[in-house]
């Protein structure tokens, strides 16, 4: 038994034959946020999805550790009753069933497998709108279909909106900030800032550095084809930005540490 | 003094009358084969007056001259109608629950179905359940009163022939079709409904609520007039899986709606489909039509088919009447290696009539599922409008779903719309669905629920909850 909130060791993994990630190796301590930038390709939604327990890529490699237990054993639901959540880069959509019956399905599952009493619907529409306005979204919402005809930015919010319904130990945002305007992004990251605590920990993935400016992260990693390239602080994603990705993929090729 | 008399003999010979009715049909089975003999031997049997014989023999040699047709998208080996017994005695019935499947006895109870009920579904040789029997007789007075007659078809021709005489075989006639013959020939039971003029029936109608409702058999015939004004809303059939031994079920359902009236019409169904790999279930050949006769009038289909090993059903609506109104509403669920082709037919006669078709097929494991229908504008029906949406769902790799929409056009007014689309459930749903905590069999059915919906919100309250968990029951199994 180990101390660690969240470890990645030596995550290898890969689809239809194609390796993608090549060894990942992370740790997120408990109530931390932790920034994952690269550029386009490099992995970082496979990473989220592998974590989140997507059965079409093969783990060939490592581990997933969340408070000591290896979750890649686990099916996805049952990540999810432990407390892990995905907001999704392309949230998909599902005709003819409400977001409010499925929140409410998805929320009671998850409490029922954690023992404890399922919400019913007169608390359940109360606590619903309520986080939907601190969306930005209206309460309409609640009754369309679940991302249907979302548009990609109310898609992005609804994942924010599921976040605050329900409260994980371990929320992985992956690119929750591309196609957001500048007042959408901040009332995303309000949202998400105000969920921010002890007993929870984030790790946001992004292309830029724009959203961290509003969700400060503790330590940001930068990935490149498959790996944890470069570790740092807030100042690493300053640095991105203003340099780009070129030069930490020269520093690898430069290291040699690894195949390219 | 005399007239007691004769009141108690009466009640006497009624009684014994029933009483042996009831013996002979547990000891009694009729040879296999069909003649005029086994016919009219039937008939004996259920003490019908010479005019119903008649009309059977003459559907029986109708019946002779016709093949069986084999047009549909279904697949099955030849039915030999000289091994099947046409008097619809029940088998040998379990005697308690015991000796029912306990695979059935689960699917109750993940129904919700109260357990008093399990054994009246399971066929279970009990008297009847008293608490439904009160419950219906309370009911069936209280319809009385307003004029609405409720009971079976068989007491329908006992105690009202000159209405069956006047619609019986109007909307389908005995040549219709060659299961539509067989039936008529050889019907067993079946419902009899009719609303006088100016009365909206104030309840749902269902088998469930009507003594005698058991055993209606294999070849159920079922009629249903609404007269002038009228309405009606009739729910067929059961999500609980029935257990029935006959393989081979020809029902007839035909509905008259006269000036301004409405009918509704709903089934649920749920007959056996065979085992995992296609063993046994049963073949439902089915022949439904409401014929809106009058002006203004308007019947509407909507149905639930997740059972039978093979279905070949196509509620239709003939649209005679001015400004009537046909609607279909269906969700076909096939699993395994289950077979449905299933549709409709909207002729159009009437100025101004309309029609409406929602058509919703679900296909998975090895299983097909066919929507075939007809649009049919006739020559004088000006103005006529139909909007077809016919939705297919794939669930694996290894079923098909087939979409045969026909259309005919005699009159040059008539507005047409068509949508038709094939969406197989994405592995990327699933996965956003457990993500969020449900797990792949709970994600299958909100997803075709979802689906579903437009159809599932047109049934009565009750049965529209109890065909959203048969759905999920229906499917199970069915994705990794
Ligand atoms: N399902 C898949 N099938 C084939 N290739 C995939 C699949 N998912 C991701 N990839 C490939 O893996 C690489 C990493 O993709 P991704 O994880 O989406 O990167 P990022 O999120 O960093 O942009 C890309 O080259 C992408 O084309
Ligand atoms: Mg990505």
């Amino acid at each position: 038994m180990n101390n660690f909130f969240f470890r990645i060791n030596d995550l290898h993994a890969e689809v239809e034959g194609k390796k993608i990630l090549k060894g990942v190796n992370l740790d997120l301590p408990k109530g931390e946020v932790h920034a994952i930038m690269g550029p386009n390709g490099s992995g970082k939604s496979t990473l989220a999805q592998v974590i989140a327990g997507r059965e079409s890529y093969e783990v060939t490699e490592g581990e997933i550790l969340l408070e000591g237990e290896n979750i890649l054993e686990l099916s996805p639901e049952e990540r999810a009753y432990k407390g892990l959540f995905l907001a999704f880069q392309y949230p998909v959509e599902i005709p003819g069933v409400s977001t409010l019956y499925f929140l409410k399905t998805a929320l009671n599952s998850i409490r029922k497998a954690n023992g404890l009493d399922e919400v019913d619907t007169y608390e359940f529409m109360a606590l619903a709108r309520e986080k939907v306005k601190e969306v930005g979204l209206d309460e309409d919402f609640l009754k369309r279909p679940v991302n249907w005809g979302f548009s990609g930015g109310e898609k992005k919010r609804a994942e924010i909106f599921q976040l605050l319904i329900l409260q994980p130990k371990l929320a992985i945002l992956d690119e929750t900030d591309s196609g957001l305007d500048i007042d959408a992004l901040r009332i995303v990251a309000k949202a998400v800032e105000s969920m921010r605590s002890k007993e929870r920990s984030f790790l946001v993935i992004t292309h830029y550095q724009r959203i961290l400016n509003y969700i400060k992260p503790d330590r940001v990693h930068v990935m490149v084809d498959g790996v944890i390239a470069k570790s740092g602080g807030f100042d690493l994603a300053l640095e991105l930005e203003e340099k780009g990705y070129g030069w930490i993929e020269k520093e690898l090729t430069f290291a040699g540490g690894r195949d390219l | 003094m005399a007239q007691e008399v004769h009141n108690d003999i009466e009640q006497l010979v009624k009684k014994e009358y029933t009483a042996g009715f009831y013996t002979n049909v547990e000891q009694e089975v009729f040879p296999p084969g069909i003649n005029e003999d086994i016919i009219a031997r039937l008939s004996a049997k259920k003490g019908e007056p010479e005019w119903m014989l008649n009309w059977r023999l003459k559907a029986f040699r109708i019946w002779q001259k016709m093949k069986e047709p084999h047009w549909a998208n279904v697949h099955y080996d030849p039915i030999d109608y000289e091994a099947i017994s046409y008097y619809a005695a029940p088998k040998k019935r379990p005697k308690s629950l015991d000796e029912v499947d306990p695979e059935i006895l689960r699917t109750y109870e993940r129904l919700g179905i109260p357990l008093h009920e399990w054994e009246k579904l399971a066929g279970v040789a009990v008297d009847a359940v008293f608490d439904s029997v009160s419950v219906a007789t309370t009911f069936q007075k209280q319809l009385e009163k307003m004029g609405i007659i409720f009971c079976s078809i068989s007491e329908a021709i006992q105690n009202y022939p000159e209405l069956v005489k006047k619609y019986l075989g109007t909307v389908v006639p005995p040549n219709d079709n060659f299961f539509a013959a067989l039936n008529s020939a050889v019907f067993s039971d079946g419902s009899f409904v009719y609303v006088p003029k100016g009365v909206k029936c104030p309840m749902e109608l269902s088998t469930y609520f009507r003594i005698n409702a058991r055993g209606t058999g294999q070849f159920e015939r079922t009629l249903i007039i609404a007269e002038e004004d009228a309405y009606v809303s009739y729910l067929e059939g059961c999500t609980a899986p029935m257990r029935d031994e006959n393989q081979l079920h020809a029902a007839v359902v035909e509905l008259i709606a006269l000036d301004g009236a409405t009918i509704r019409y709903s089934t649920v169904q749920n007959w056996y489909p065979g085992d995992k790999e296609g063993k046994g279930g049963i073949y439902n050949f089915v022949t439904k039509r409401g014929l809106c006769a009058g002006e203004n009038s308007k019947i509407s289909w909507t149905q639930v088919e997740t059972g039978s090993a093979i279905t070949w059903k196509y509620p239709s609506c003939i649209l005679k009447g001015d400004n009537s109104v046909g609607e279909f509403y269906s969700v076909a669920v096939t699993n395994n290696f289950q077979q449905a082709d299933t549709g409709t037919k909207m002729i159009h006669v009437g100025r101004n009539t309309r029609s409406t078709i929602i058509s919703k097929g679900i296909a998975a494991g090895k299983s097909q599922n066919t929507y075939r229908g007809l649009v049919k504008i006739m020559r004088n029906a000006e103005y006529a409008r139909n909007f077809s949406q016919c939705d297919s769902m794939l669930i694996g790799n290894e079923c098909g779903a087939h979409t045969f929409p026909y259309i005919e056009i005699h009159n040059p007014t008539a507005q047409m719309e068509h949508e038709a689309t094939t969406s197989k459930i994405g592995e990327d749903q699933i996965f956003y669905c457990n993500t969020r905590g449900l797990d792949t069999e709970e994600a299958v059915a909100l997803i075709v629920n979802g689906f579903c919906k437009e159809v599932l919100q047109k049934l009565p309250m009750e049965f529209a909850v109890e065909a959203q968990k048969l759905l999920e029951i229906s499917l199970e199994g069915s994705v990794g």
